[in-house]
Order: structure tokens, then C-alpha cells, then sequence
């Protein structure tokens, strides 16, 4: 047996790993540990991918992603309207408009309109709190402070951990710490004093699944992780379910389904851009690449991101090339991400392709080991989300 | 039986030789969701790439272990390749193979041998 590498790796390998508060615990757990992001993360615990994220899905799944960056924005004179208005000179979303205790999801654009990273934002009355991709931290910081260092200071916060707690048994086994969250609706975000320290508490995350993300004070996070995993319903998750997880509610993974070299409208994202921002908004523009994506809001872009259901039971990974017929020369496009689902049981994927074939229904072939395979262009998720709205 | 460095176990039947994946390759594999299998009455070189097994981890080739022919594969696992992580030693066998010089399998490790290989 050899490894056909066509694992669609997602992981940026470094030579000094990083390792987050809870690895003695994972280590404990059982977990089988991997370089993710330049740290050593858990990518399953004894149960396996499969039942973890069946597990998930049916109870509860604890999740460590205090790999990921935590960031404060604060204005210089103190007030969330700067702090709001210099966010939105990087981001074709709408930070003013953010109620005071509410998330959002935002995209970092470059000048030619591709995707830098893609982060949440939480408006926690005079700041902004922000959640950005591990692989992506150094440069998201160092773009904050190249960009707003007049108006703002930008803080990474080193001394807090990040859980995602995610499932239908989520909030049953949180609210024993923290009582406030069963008030809590789908983007909702609460500071909580706590047993476990200042919890600062969303309901959201990346799974499909109602559920938490937690920051807690670092040295709280083993003791806050291990009494939720007292609670019946809660077992360990790894990166490998996270993935599986997180693709079948649709979700985009930040290096594989968008990049710089996708732009929020190619990559199916264009409802996080708010109407303020668009053409005719009243404060349309002034993002990077306005140029490239605002055109694109208007007339389309030449391909798009969709979801493809492979016809048979053979996973079409991340790479590969996507025909739309089964004897045309020339790809349409490739797939970005792909797996299979164990909810929905059977194989799924996430990919490019021209706009012309992304209309939903469309067959389309995946070369697979040389054989072109159907896969039908389908619908995003692939399992319906089941968020607290 | 013999084992390979590739992770397969060959295991002598008359005058066939039945190849399926160890414990050990099946437990790094993680839950196996897709497998492919060749074309019975097929001719086969050593090396070439006969089964396609993905798992939700990788995917991963298993490869003829020696010259000879796929006289009979293992139907029931495209339907059902989960049975490769429940038992990869028994039920969940590959394929069976013909092959020219029985010999040849001395050189493969015995078991003794592929524990010492996996450490």
C-alpha cells in the first residue's frame, strides 16, 4: 500500500512547530498529532474521523482552535465608529453597521479583489474582537498595522485560548459555566465571569451545527476543556472531522476554496458584501480590488464556486480538474476541496468552475485517476445548517 | 504469511496468493470510504497499482506484490469498505493472484520481520 498523494493537504508544514495550550491534554486524549499551520494540532483522538464527526453531529464535538489568531482593534480616540471605519478601508463588508454584541463574517481583499483571509469580527461595544486564520495571523497583523496604525492599535492576544464547542448538545453542556448563553442567538457574542475566568462567548463556528466559540484565559483552558468533557454529551473532535464537518455546511476553507487569487464574487461569498459597500451604497467602495469586485457584483464574474456531488462512491479531492463533457480537451475548472460525508454519506466537493456550468443540476466530469467521472453541480451545504436564529 | 514494506500481508491458498492491507496500514489509514478493485483475469507486473483504497484521510494505491494474475477480488468491498478497518486480516482481503514462481514470496518479511519494519 503507498500513499497515492492526492490527500489534498491543507496543512503549511514549518520547521519549529508551535504548540497550543491543550497539547498535553490532546496528547492524553490519545490524539494522533500533526503540523497544521506551524502547529501541532490534533487531527483525530481514538474514535476516528468518521464517529467524531458523527458524534458532532448528534451530541456534541470539543474542538481546539487556539491556533487561530485573536486580535483586538481598538481606536486610538476610543470609539468603535473609527475602529469600524478603518476595518471597512480593508474589507468590503459593513463594520459600522455591526450591532454592539454582534459577529460577522469579513474577508480581507487584496488590489486585484482576491481574498487575503477571511476572519470573524465581533463589535464588543468600544472595540472590535477578531478571529483569523492560523496560517494567515503574522500577515493579517501585519496588514492591520501597516493599514490603520494611524487611527488604531492592533493587539494579538497571546494569553487566550480558542474552543469551539459544536452541536446540538452545545449549549446543555456550556451553560453550567456560563448561564447567559442559552439567551444567546446564531452571531450573538457575551463576555461571561466565569469559574473558568472572563469567557468571551459567540454562537457561531465552522460545522454547520449550532454551537460556541470561547476565548478563555490561557490558564483556564485545560480546566474549562475538561469539564466539558464531563459532560455526557461532549467528546474530543480533530482537524480531520473539523474538515468534514465544516464541508458538508458549505463553509469555505481559507488556502484550498478561496485565495488571493479568488475574489469574493468568484468564490460564491457575495453575501458578506453588504449593500452599503456595493455600487450605489452609501459608502460603496474604498476596499481594496473595489475595481475588480465591484464590477463583478454587477455583471457576474467568469467562474464561480459550487458544490459537486460525485456520482459514484470515489472522492474527488482538492486538484482535481473538472471537464464539462466527457471527451472536451480543456478543463472548467478544478476542484478545491473534497472529502467524504459521513452525515450524508457519500463523497462531496467543493470546486471552480465557468459560470456557464454552474448552474445547479449541471453534469460535469472529474478526471479521477484518468477516468472522467459525473458529478452534478449541487446546492451549498450539503447538509442543512442548524444554526439558533 | 509474508508481509511487505508496503503494508500488505500475502497469505498462500493452494497455488493463489490472497493480499489484503495490515492492522497497522489499516489504523494509519483511518476510516476507509472508497475502494476500487481491478479487473479479474487481469495480467499484473510487481509494483504496478491494482486496488485504489481512499480513506477520509488519503487515498492510497496498493500494489501487486508480484508478477502473476488477478484471478478473483473481493466484491463485497466497494459496498462496503469500512469492513477494512473492522478486519483487514480476515473478511477484508483484496484480491487473489496467480503467480508463476511461489519462490518468489521468500522475499518478502515474515512476521516477525514486518513487526520489527513498523517498530
Amino acid at each position: 500500500m503507498r500513499d497515492a498523494g492526492r490527500s489534498g493537504d491543507t496543512g503549511l508544514y514549518m520547521a519549529e512547530l508551535r504548540r497550543t495550550e491543550l497539547f498535553d491534554l490532546h496528547v492524553e486524549l490519545g490524539a494522533k498529532m500533526v503540523p497544521f499551520a506551524g502547529y501541532e494540532m490534533p487531527v483525530q483522538y481514538p474514535a476516528g474521523v468518521m464517529k467524531e464527526h458523527l458524534q458532532c453531529r448528534a451530541a456534541a464535538g470539543l474542538f481546539d482552535v487556539s491556533h487561530m489568531g485573536q486580535v483586538i482593534l481598538r481606536a486610538k480616540d476610543g470609539t468603535y465608529e473609527t475602529a469600524a471605519r478603518a476595518l471597512e478601508a480593508l474589507m468590503p463588508v459593513s463594520v459600522l453597521a455591526l450591532a454592539e454584541g454582534r459577529q460577522r463574517y469579513g474577508l480581507f481583499t487584496n488590489d486585484t479583489g482576491g481574498i487575503l483571509d477571511d476572519l470573524m469580527f465581533a463589535n464588543r461595544g468600544d472595540h472590535l474582537f477578531l478571529v483569523v486564520n492560523a496560517a494567515c495571523k503574522e500577515a493579517d497583523i501585519a496588514h492591520l498595522r501597516a493599514n490603520l496604525s494611524d487611527t488604531c492599535d492592533i493587539t494579538e492576544l497571546t494569553d487566550r485560548a480558542l474552543i469551539a464547542l459544536q452541536g446540538p448538545s452545545a449549549e446543555a453542556a456550556l451553560a453550567p459555566i456560563a448561564s447567559g448563553v442559552v439567551d444567546m442567538r446564531f452571531m450573538d457574542v457575551l463576555s461571561a465571569q466565569t469559574a473558568f475566568g472572563e469567557l468571551w462567548i459567540s454562537r457561531s463556528g465552522y460545522t454547520g451545527e449550532d454551537g460556541f466559540e470561547i476565548s478563555v484565559p490561557a490558564d483556564q483552558a485545560v480546566a474549562l476543556t475538561r469539564a466539558l468533557l464531563e459532560h455526557g454529551d461532549v467528546e474530543p473532535v480533530g482537524l480531520g472531522a473539523r474538515d468534514s464537518l465544516r464541508l458538508e455546511a458549505g463553509l469555505c476553507l481559507y488556502g484550498n476554496d478561496i485565495d488571493t487569487t479568488t475574489t469574493p464574487v468568484e468564490g460564491d461569498l457575495t453575501w458578506a458584501i453588504q449593500k452599503v459597500r456595493r455600487t450605489g451604497g452609501d459608502r460603496a467602495g474604498g476596499f481594496p480590488g473595489s475595481d475588480v469586485i465591484l464590477p463583478q457584483l454587477d455583471n457576474g464574474a467568469p467562474r464561480k464556486r459550487v458544490g459537486l456531488l460525485p456520482e459514484g462512491r470515489a472522492p474527488m479531492r482538492a486538484g482535481t480538474q473538472i471537464f464539462a463533457t466527457e471527451t472536451d480537451a480543456d478543463p472548467i475548472g478544478a476542484v478545491t476541496s473534497g472529502a467524504f460525508g459521513p452525515s450524508i454519506e457519500r463523497p462531496m466537493s467543493m470546486g471552480y468552475v465557468t459560470s456557464e456550468h454552474a448552474t445547479i443540476g449541471t453534469t460535469v466530469y472529474g478526471e479521477v485517476r484518468g477516468k472522467r467521472l459525473p458529478a452534478t453541480v449541487a446546492d451549498l451545504p450539503f447538509r442543512p445548517s442548524t444554526y439558533k436564529r | 504469511m509474508k508481509y511487505t514494506e508496503e503494508h500488505e500481508w500475502l497469505r498462500v491458498e493452494g497455488d493463489l496468493v490472497v493480499v489484503g492491507i495490515t492492522e497497522h496500514a489499516a489504523e494509519q489509514l483511518g476510516d476507509v470510504v472508497f475502494v476500487e478493485l481491478p479487473e479479474v483475469d487481469t495480467e499484473v507486473a510487481k509494483d504496478d497499482e491494482v486496488v485504489v483504497i481512499e480513506s477520509v484521510k488519503a487515498a492510497s494505491d496498493i500494489l501487486a506484490p508480484l508478477d502473476g494474475e488477478i484471478v478473483e477480488v473481493n466484491e463485497t468491498l466497494p459496498d462496503n469498505p469500512g469492513l477494512v478497518n473492522e478486519d483487514p486480516l480476515g473478511d477484508a482481503w483484496f484480491f487473489k493472484m496467480k503467480i508463476a514462481d511461489m519462490s518468489e514470496l521468500d522475499s518478502y518479511m515474515d512476521e516477525a520481520e514486518y513487526k520489527d519494519f513498523i517498530g
